[in-house]
């Protein structure tokens, strides 16, 4: 049986694909259920310790304790990814609108102002906020400077720093979405809303709101799942203490040396980030039919 | 027309883009601005100087960086783009059976919807468990996977604009698959290949996470260098450093939109 031509041709995809990434994750649901090396790595042995560790942690006769402290940190970055993924939609959506509503030449314009921080080196863009937020940062030198403040406030470090680290990186993932469902949007429905006494906020409530969700729910996916499971943010503005997800999953897999826990962990990020999605789909498609 | 424009203006929204606009590039300019400051004291101002890149540019860890940088880059962006090209033709034309054609949109989207950090880790662990050691090949690997969906979402778009009657044509005029491919195909591909190309060098050459945790020492890519240094304290050297590749950057997201542009013509 021979292969037909474009089969061939997605071979070499197919092969990398499968080898380097869907195997890899295999491996890793596997180790979830092995026992810690504690040198790093697995026993080949089967356990469940990887994820008992969500709820407890043994002492040192091997004793389990009730420790929250995991389900704990689990908790809060999803708290937080929620808040950084709400105040995305809250700005982006008035960026949206006006980057839509200018001219068509300008439109552009705005178009790459919006997509060179989009494309620009996280790292970098958060190691930027520790030159704002540090106790000599700029925001605490121009305060001293202005006699507002004798003493630097202490903004790095904290997890109000970690959220707008989030919110500064991944912001643009959320305008551009809704800004292309509103470029696409027919602006005579607004006018006509106008034209029928609708109120702005009435216009925006029945008419352009509706006519976005399927852009603000893309802007949501892709500000939430690298948000849930960001290390940068929390690990260079947060200085260690505010650990996220992805903190976490790096620690088990570095320092911790708990790989079958690190792994576990990972099993449920990319579970719960899945059936999400599958929520959003069919929610969003089920408002499409609605939209029309 | 007046009217028109002033339904669409919601009041306020004009102020919020102009201060989220100075939120998205204040901390960019701080970094820049500070790379050319000729005091240590990151924060006061002391004249200009471009001392911080000459010290940027004679650090052997830097130097080293950059150039596996720029490697691991130049080879993900190649193979990443061939593998990515091939597929798009696969999957545009036809003869591949529908469940593989539905497994394999799928393997696409999957490295965007999978949190970076787990790629990372799982791949680390994998790569280990093969005893791996090849080096900058363990992140050109690495790379190769997450370079693949960027490079072929733009020749996926531009694959979609050729009309099938150009590449009949060709094969009325006696053309053979190869010619047809090489002579009508490519040409009109050409700048779909290239936009992939450049977003995938891009996202090849800002990635961090994945490369932390996968390079083995030595080597260490120009963004986990910089980290590596600010864990150790922040210098002004990094800041050069820092700019630098902002500026790569910049210059191929201004370069894509510019080829993107001509594309529209």
């Amino acid at each position: 049986m021979g292969l037909s031509r474009g089969t061939t041709l997605l071979l070499p995809f197919l092969a990398i694909m499968v080898v380097f990434f869907v195997l890899p994750l295999c491996i890793a649901i596997g180790y979830s259920f092995m026992a810690p090396d504690p040198m790093g790595g697995v026993k080949a042995e089967f356990s469940v310790a990887g994820y008992q560790r969500f709820l407890y942690s043994p002492d040192l006769q091997g004793n389990l304790h009730l420790d929250t402290r995991y389900l704990e940190i689990i908790f809060k970055s999803t708290l937080l990814a929620i808040f950084a993924t709400g105040l995305c939609v809250v700005i982006g959506f008035p960026m949206a609108w006006f980057m839509a509503t200018r001219p068509e030449k300008q439109r552009d314009f705005w178009m790459i102002l919006v997509t060179i921080p989009f494309w620009t080196n996280l790292l970098i863009r958060t190691y930027a906020w520790i030159l704002i937020l540090r106790d000599t940062g700029l925001v605490n030198s121009m305060l001293q400077e202005a006699g507002i403040i004798d003493e630097p406030i202490k903004l790095l470090y904290t997890p109000f720093a970690v959220g707008l680290g989030l919110v500064y990186s991944y912001l643009p993932f959320m305008i551009l979405p809704i800004y292309s469902s509103l470029e696409r949007m027919d602006w005579r429905q607004v006018e006509a809303a106008r034209d029928l006494y609708a109120t702005r906020l009435q216009t925006l409530r029945h008419v352009v709101l509706p006519a976005c969700i399927p852009g603000i729910l893309g802007g949501i996916v892709l500000v939430f799942i690298p948000t849930v499971g960001s290390f940068l943010a929390a690990d260079m503005l947060g200085g260690g203490k505010q650990m996220m997800l992805g903190n976490l999953i790096e620690n088990q897999f570095g320092m911790g040396r708990n790989w079958p826990f690190g792994a576990a962990i990972s099993v449920i990020l990319i579970a719960g980030v899945m059936i999400g999605l599958m929520v959003i789909a069919r929610r969003g498609q089920g408002l499409k039919e609605v939209v029309g | 027309m007046s009217s028109v424009s002033a339904n669409k203006n919601m009041p306020g929204f004009g102020l919020i883009t102009w201060l989220g606009i100075a939120f998205l590039y204040v901390p960019i300019i701080a970094v820049v601005i500070f790379s050319f400051n000729a005091g240590r004291l990151i924060t006061v101002w002391e004249g200009f100087s471009l001392d911080w890149y000459a010290k940027a540019f004679q650090n052997p860890d830097l130097q080293r960086a950059a150039l596996n940088s720029m490697i691991v880059a130049v080879s993900a962006t190649t193979i990443g783009t061939v593998i990515a090209l091939a597929a798009a033709l696969a999957l545009h034309g036809g003869g591949v059976p529908r469940p593989v054609k539905t497994a394999s949109y799928t393997l696409m989207a999957l490295p965007l919807l999978v949190p970076e950090i787990v790629i990372a880790v799982t791949t680390m662990a994998f790569l280990s468990a093969l005893n791996l050691r090849l080096g900058l090949g363990n992140v050109l690997i690495a790379h190769i996977v997450f370079c693949i969906p960027f490079a072929y979402a733009p020749i996926r778009a531009r694959i979609a604009t050729i009309p099938k009657s150009m590449t009949e044509a060709a094969k009325d005029l006696y053309a053979d698959d190869w010619q047809t491919f090489r002579h009508v195909t490519l040409p009109l591909l050409a700048p779909g290949i290239f936009s992939g190309a450049l977003l995938a060098f891009i996202t090849s050459l800002d990635d961090f996470i994945i490369t932390l945790m996968v390079a083995p020492p030595g080597a260490t890519t120009l963004p986990v260098e910089i980290y590596n240094k600010v864990k150790r304290g922040i210098t002004p050297e990094i800041n050069a450093a820092a700019s630098m590749l902002l500026a790569v950057s910049i210059f191929i997201v201004l370069l894509s939109y510019v080829i993107n542009r001509k594309k529209a013509d």
